[in-house]
This record gives structure tokens, C-alpha cells and sequence, in this order.
């Protein structure tokens, strides 16, 4: 077959297979498209339930942009997310580079130390805010048994964030755990061996061979964690409702109060915009570390 | 006289008229039945029988005492019934998106109406209740709507005179106390504001972890707190004939720094995150002198495997406040979205939820405070109740000085936000004025934006 002829024929093939992308683009459009075109709609308008909606333009982003506890809210969600992704990476990755060696009952605690992220987290935030309770939960009991003074835990604006944070990091962990761990799995044996021969320590070896290694799958657990951190939403509302006051208030937060309990949707729907520019300013930028971190 | 009718005369009987006298015949004795039952107080309950309406109910003692007796409901009309009890926030935002949607997939729903009775009168999204209530044949005549409350029926009927829900339970708030506390200390209940902080204070006993005080600290939730020692200064938070905010006066802020005062010195730690529930458990444990809240909450602290105060609860009516005495109160109903095909049907299970007899179970299941007069002087009704006769008394004098808690307008719930941010702020240090003066600053516009 001469190569126009070729050409001509792999444009028919192609066109011979597009109906059936149809039921996909079709589910796209509904599922992804239409909604995020509904939402820029509607942010472009003033529009409270129960009231007729009015076309302000970019009135409700000029709003946001001087509502102070919307720039808050900025502030909560980036600290927060910055301590519910790094913390569980440091520990994650520890926690891969032990149960990537060989000890007895291995497998055992590697199945116990994954459960947490087995939970719904709604379950698991109910659970902690019980014993969170200042006087009857079980935490300022064992602090008190031993000598330390009772927390106030999620009832102080001082540790509202970090209280959250510490179930974010009970809760995901396991998960940074077994990316790591897929990682350490896939590594090549070979340099291990020519660096002992070489007399390389412990120590050297981590840091010249299994960092560099794992790293591009310790990056793709921040990419997922950072996203994970920043549309959480089910912890903080169970835990605190973004208080005390607003001291745990997220974006998320603040867009589910303007949307669903004042009702004002077309405000609500400018917030999601922001919202969704902010993370895939952060996706992309994580994603070319990642890019650069692969092995070469 | 047409000339058809003439024709018919001269012909004789025609079949149509022979099949339009049969069918009159044989439907002569069902009209006579329901004629008659009306004239002899007998009501044809069975009349929708065979259609079936779906109920969405607030998550607590109220939907908890109908849906136990959904069944009966269902014997007695023929109509079949799905309900479902959502938790009460979430309920609310269901109910407004499904509203919005235009196709709401229930036909009776309950309405908080201090929360929402504005949004749903301007939307108009419910059926008024008065043509119904006034057709014979939809409402049985043992109904007695007369039997209603002054107080039920003005929560029930919006400012432009439509009846959209029918009241099913009003919850004045009260203080509750220890009296075991209280009499180890010789204290009486307080009669005014300042007795109630020099009580809280008495009973406080950091070290051995005993609290005078305990309310709610959660923003939004902690407003009633609030609002409940503005209407001792005979001021409500909004003018709701001028639409201005009252949360400036000197009333407004004397009852935030009250607030501010008992839960910071003499409440528990912790408290700033406390709602109904957390407060409820804490004075359950015995260790706290005094816990205002809603009456519809006594049931668990006098149920002996959920209370260690079992017999030695205080009921107390709000104390008097520098300009006035009241307590405030809060209100649920029962409508039906102008939405629903079933209409009739929908209005029977009203007319059931909101009659004596589920009222008189309400009642004595000691979960809401319905709005019959009739359910509170019926001895055997009394008789029946679970809760102590001082928790019946309370509920009684409480009501009889009720005053809206909360402001009749559009936007209670980012009401409720604003100023409850501001007032749980006041728990961390923050002055009362100044945290007020900025929930006002930010509210204004709100308020004036949704009454324009």
C-alpha cells in the first residue's frame, strides 16, 4: 500500500471507531462539562435561593477579593494543607522503609497499620471528636494519667488546625505508606550491591540510592495528598464546622456555608472558580516536580 | 327549557338519562354516607385510600413520636406513608434545594419555623392551610382548630395572612439545674440575671472540676444563648417593622457580655465548641449547676441509663431580666409544597400529626411542647407524661411569657453565622462591643439586600 493510500486508510479507521467515544464524550459533557459551564454561569450572577437572580458580571469576584473571610479561609486551607501533606509523607515514607525490610509478623502489621484509611472519614472524624471532648474524651484522660496537662484540642483556635491535622495524618498515612512501599519494591537491586562492594554505609545508601528512587513516587504522594489536603472537607466539618468561630474555616468550608445554608449560589459558584484555579495552579506546579524527579 | 330536554319529554326516558339515574342510584347510598357522617361527626378518612405520599421530617423526638405511629395513620386512611428523618441542619438545606429544583420529592415536609418561616412565606412555597381547613370535606370535624394556641397559630401564619404550616410544637427555653448542687451550696434558683451569675459563681469549683454554667459555644447554635438575655432588656434583635438591627442597643450588648462572662469564668473548657448535644451530655454528668437550652431536651437527663442526675433536675423559667421577663422560643410546622399532586392526601397526614391524640403523644413523651391547649389541662394526658410535674409546670410558664428567640426575617441562618462568630470570638477575650459592632457592620447589608 503506497503511503497517501495508508494515510487515507488509518483517517478511515479512525472515523470508522469515533461513534464509540460517543457514550463517553456524551457522559463528559453531562458529568464534567455542563456543570463547570453552569458554575461560571451562575457566578456571573447575583442569586440567592428564593429570589430571582440578577447578571452582575465580575461583581461577586471583586467581592471576594475583599472579603476577609474568604482570604482567611486562603490562609487556613494552604496552612492546612501544607502540614496534612508533609507530615504524612515524612512518616509514610519511614514507615515504607520499614516494612520494606524483613521482620517477623511483617505482614500483620503491615494489615494493621493500613486499616485507618479503610474508614469512611465522616466515621473516623465522629470517632476523634468524641475523644477530643475536653472533660469526657479519652484523650485528656490518658494526658492527665500521665502527668500532662488536658488539651483543649479542637475548642482552642491555638489548636484547632493542628488537632485536625493529627487526624489527617492518623487517617492518610498508611496510604503514603504503601506508594512508597510500591516504589522501594520496583527499585533495582543492582546499585545496592556495587555500593557495598564500594563500602558504602547505611546511611549513603538511603541517601544516594533509595531517596533518588523512590523520590519520583514520593512526589506522586504529595500530588495526591496535596489535592487529597485541600478538598477535605468531611474531617473539619465534623470535628469543628470551620470554628471555633472561623479559626478552622477552609475555602471548602466557607463555599458549603455560602452555598447551602445562606443560599447564595451565584457567590458560592465564584468561590468554586477561585477554588478550582488555586489547585491547578498547585497540581501544576507539583506535577513538574514530579517531571522532574523521574529516573533518566 | 332547551329544545333537547323538549325532545327527550316527547320521546320518553333516554338512555342517557336512564344510565345518569342508575349511576345516580347506586352512588345515592356512598353521598348519603359521607353526607351524613359529616352531619353526625363521623369523617370518611378513606377517601385518598390507595395513594401514597412521601413525608420528610426533621431527625429528633417529634419525627421520632410520628413515625411510630405511621402505621396507624396509614389503617385509618388507606394512604401509605415514606417518611424519612434527616438531622436537622442538613434537613433545612435539603428542603430549600429541592424547593428550588421545582420538584420537591416529598409532599409533606416539617418546617423549622424559626429558621425558615420567612424564606418559605416569600417563596411561597407551601399550600395555605385555611382553604383546607375550612372545606368540610377534607377536615374532620373533631379536628377543633379553635384548640390551637394563640402562640402556635402566630408562628404558623406569615405577615400577609396565609396559614403555610400547621404548628406542631413550640420549644421555649428554660434554664435546667442541679438541685443537688444547688442545695449543698443553699442556693435557690435564681430569680434575676445577676442571681444567675452569682450561682454560677458559687457552684464553681475549678479544682474538683464542678461548673456553674454550661451553653452552647458553637457559632451559629450559641445565638439563642444570646438572644434569650436580650429579651430580659425587652429588646428583640430585629425591629421587624422597620427591618433594623437592635444588636447595638445597650441590651444587645449587656446580653453578649453576659454570655461572654458565664461561659468564659464559669462554664467547663472547651465549651467555645459545645453545641446542644455536648452541653447536654456535660450537665448529664452531674458537675454542672446550670444548663439553658430548648424544654424538648429533658427526656435523656431523667432516663437513668443515659443521666447521673436521674430525680435531681431542676426545671427553671427564665429568670427576669432588667426590663423584662421572657422566654424564647422556637417553632416547628408541618406543610405541603405547593408542588405535590396529592394535595388532599398530603393535608390528612397533617391534619392526623397535628391532632389531639398524636398531640397528647408528643406531649407525654416529653420531646416537644405541641400547640393544644387541650393536650396540657386533659388529666389523663397529664397523667401519662414521663418527665416530673415541675417539667410540665416550666414548659406551662414558660410558654405563657414566650417571645420569638430568634428574628422573623429571610436570612436567619447567616444571622445566626454572623453574630455567632462574634460571640463565640468573646469566649477567646474579645470585647462584646466591639464584636458585635462588627456582626452588625457585616450584617446590615444582608439584611437590607433580602428585604429589598
Amino acid at each position: 500500500m503506497t503511503a497517501p493510500i495508508a494515510a487515507a486508510a488509518a483517517r478511515g479507521y479512525g472515523r470508522n471507531y469515533l461513534p464509540f467515544a460517543y457514550p463517553a464524550l456524551a457522559i463528559t459533557a453531562m458529568v464534567i462539562v455542563f456543570p463547570w459551564l453552569f458554575t461560571l454561569f451562575m457566578s456571573a450572577h447575583e442569586w440567592k435561593i428564593g429570589s430571582p437572580r440578577e447578571f452582575v458580571g465580575f461583581a461577586n469576584y471583586v467581592k471576594l477579593a475583599g472579603d476577609p473571610r474568604f482570604l482567611e479561609s486562603i490562609g487556613h486551607t494552604l496552612w492546612f494543607t501544607l502540614l496534612s501533606v508533609v507530615l504524612p509523607i515524612a512518616f509514610g515514607t519511614g514507615a515504607a522503609l520499614v516494612f520494606n525490610e524483613r521482620f517477623p509478623l511483617r505482614g500483620f502489621c503491615r494489615a494493621v497499620f493500613i486499616l485507618p484509611m479503610m474508614a469512611t472519614p465522616v466515621a473516623v472524624a465522629l470517632v476523634w471528636k468524641m475523644m477530643f471532648h475536653p472533660q469526657l474524651g479519652v484523650l485528656n484522660y490518658i494526658l492527665t494519667s500521665v502527668g500532662l496537662p488536658p488539651s483543649l484540642w479542637h475548642t482552642s483556635i491555638d489548636t484547632v488546625i493542628p488537632t485536625l491535622v493529627m487526624v489527617e495524618v492518623w487517617h492518610w498515612t498508611p496510604l503514603v505508606m504503601l506508594i512508597v512501599l510500591g516504589g522501594l519494591a520496583a527499585a533495582p537491586t543492582e546499585p545496592y550491591e556495587s555500593a557495598r562492594l564500594d563500602g558504602a554505609n547505611a546511611w549513603q545508601m538511603f541517601r544516594y540510592i533509595t531517596l533518588p528512587l523512590i523520590m519520583p513516587f514520593v512526589v506522586l504522594a504529595v500530588v495526591i495528598r496535596t489535592i487529597d489536603a485541600l478538598k477535605a472537607f468531611d474531617t473539619i466539618f465534623v470535628i469543628s464546622e470551620g470554628g471555633p468561630g472561623t479559626a478552622s474555616e477552609t475555602i471548602n468550608i466557607y463555599l458549603y456555608l455560602q452555598a447551602f445554608a445562606f443560599y447564595n449560589i451565584g457567590y458560592a459558584s465564584a468561590i468554586v472558580v477561585v477554588f478550582f484555579v488555586l489547585i491547578i495552579v498547585l497540581a501544576m506546579v507539583l506535577l513538574w516536580l514530579r517531571q522532574k524527579s523521574k529516573w533518566s | 327549557m332547551t329544545m333537547t330536554t323538549r325532545k327527550e319529554n316527547r320521546r320518553g326516558l333516554s338512555r342517557r338519562a336512564a344510565l345518569r339515574a342508575g349511576a345516580g342510584l347506586l352512588a345515592a347510598p356512598a353521598i348519603m354516607k359521607v353526607a351524613t357522617a359529616q352531619t353526625s361527626g363521623a369523617f370518611n378518612w378513606r377517601r385518598f385510600a390507595g395513594q401514597s405520599i412521601e413525608v420528610s421530617l426533621t431527625l429528633g423526638p417529634r419525627a421520632n413520636v410520628l413515625r411510630a405511629h405511621e402505621k396507624e395513620f396509614t389503617e385509618l386512611t388507606g394512604i401509605k406513608v415514606g417518611s424519612e428523618a434527616v438531622p436537622e441542619q442538613q434537613h433545612r438545606q435539603q428542603v430549600v434545594i429541592q424547593f428550588n429544583s421545582g420538584n420537591p420529592q416529598f409532599d409533606v415536609l416539617t418546617v423549622s419555623l424559626h429558621v425558615q418561616k420567612r424564606l418559605v412565606g416569600k417563596a411561597k412555597w407551601l399550600h395555605d392551610m385555611k382553604p383546607l381547613l375550612a372545606d368540610s370535606q377534607l377536615t374532620a370535624p373533631d379536628y377543633d382548630f379553635p384548640d390551637f394556641t394563640g402562640g402556635g397559630l402566630r408562628w404558623a401564619t406569615q405577615g400577609d395572612g396565609r396559614m403555610d404550616t400547621l404548628p406542631l410544637n413550640i420549644d421555649p427555653w428554660m434554664i435546667y439545674y442541679n438541685k443537688e448542687l444547688f442545695a449543698a451550696r443553699g442556693l435557690a434558683f435564681p430569680k434575676t440575671f445577676e442571681e444567675i451569675v452569682m450561682a454560677a459563681e458559687k457552684l464553681t469549683d475549678k479544682a474538683s472540676g464542678q461548673f456553674g454554667w454550661v451553653s452552647r459555644g458553637l457559632k451559629n447554635a450559641n445565638v439563642p444563648v444570646w438572644t434569650s438575655f436580650m429579651l430580659g432588656y425587652d429588646v428583640d434583635p430585629v425591629n421587624t417593622k422597620t427591618i433594623q438591627l437592635q444588636t447595638m442597643t445597650d441590651g444587645a450588648i449587656a446580653a453578649a457580655e453576659y454570655y461572654k462572662k458565664l461561659n468564659r469564668e464559669f462554664a467547663p473548657p472547651g465549651t467555645v465548641g459545645f453545641n446542644w448535644n455536648e452541653a447536654q451530655t456535660s450537665f448529664s454528668q452531674g458537675k454542672i449547676g446550670m444548663w439553658i437550652d430548648g424544654i424538648g431536651f429533658a427526656p435523656p437527663l431523667e432516663d437513668p441509663t443515659k443521666s447521673r442526675i436521674v430525680g435531681k433536675v431542676g426545671y427553671g423559667v427564665m429568670p427576669q431580666g432588667p426590663k423584662a421577663r421572657h422566654s424564647a422560643t422556637f417553632a416547628d410546622g408541618i406543610g405541603i409544597p405547593v408542588a405535590s399532586k396529592k394535595r388532599e392526601a398530603a393535608y390528612l397526614y397533617c391534619q392526623w400529626a397535628t391532632s389531639k391524640l398524636m398531640c397528647n403523644r408528643l406531649l407525654q413523651s416529653g420531646g416537644g411542647s405541641p400547640c393544644r391547649a387541650s393536650s396540657y389541662t386533659n388529666p389523663e394526658v397529664v397523667a401519662g407524661i414521663k418527665l416530673p410535674r415541675e417539667w410540665l409546670q416550666c414548659l406551662q410558664d414558660s410558654a405563657a411569657i414566650g417571645r420569638q428567640g430568634l428574628p422573623e426575617i429571610v436570612p436567619v441562618t447567616e444571622f445566626r453565622d454572623v453574630f455567632g462568630v462574634g460571640l463565640t470570638n468573646t469566649l477567646g477575650g474579645a470585647d462584646a462591643r466591639a464584636e458585635m459592632q462588627k456582626a452588625t457592620e457585616a450584617f446590615t447589608p444582608v439584611l437590607a439586600k433580602s428585604e429589598a
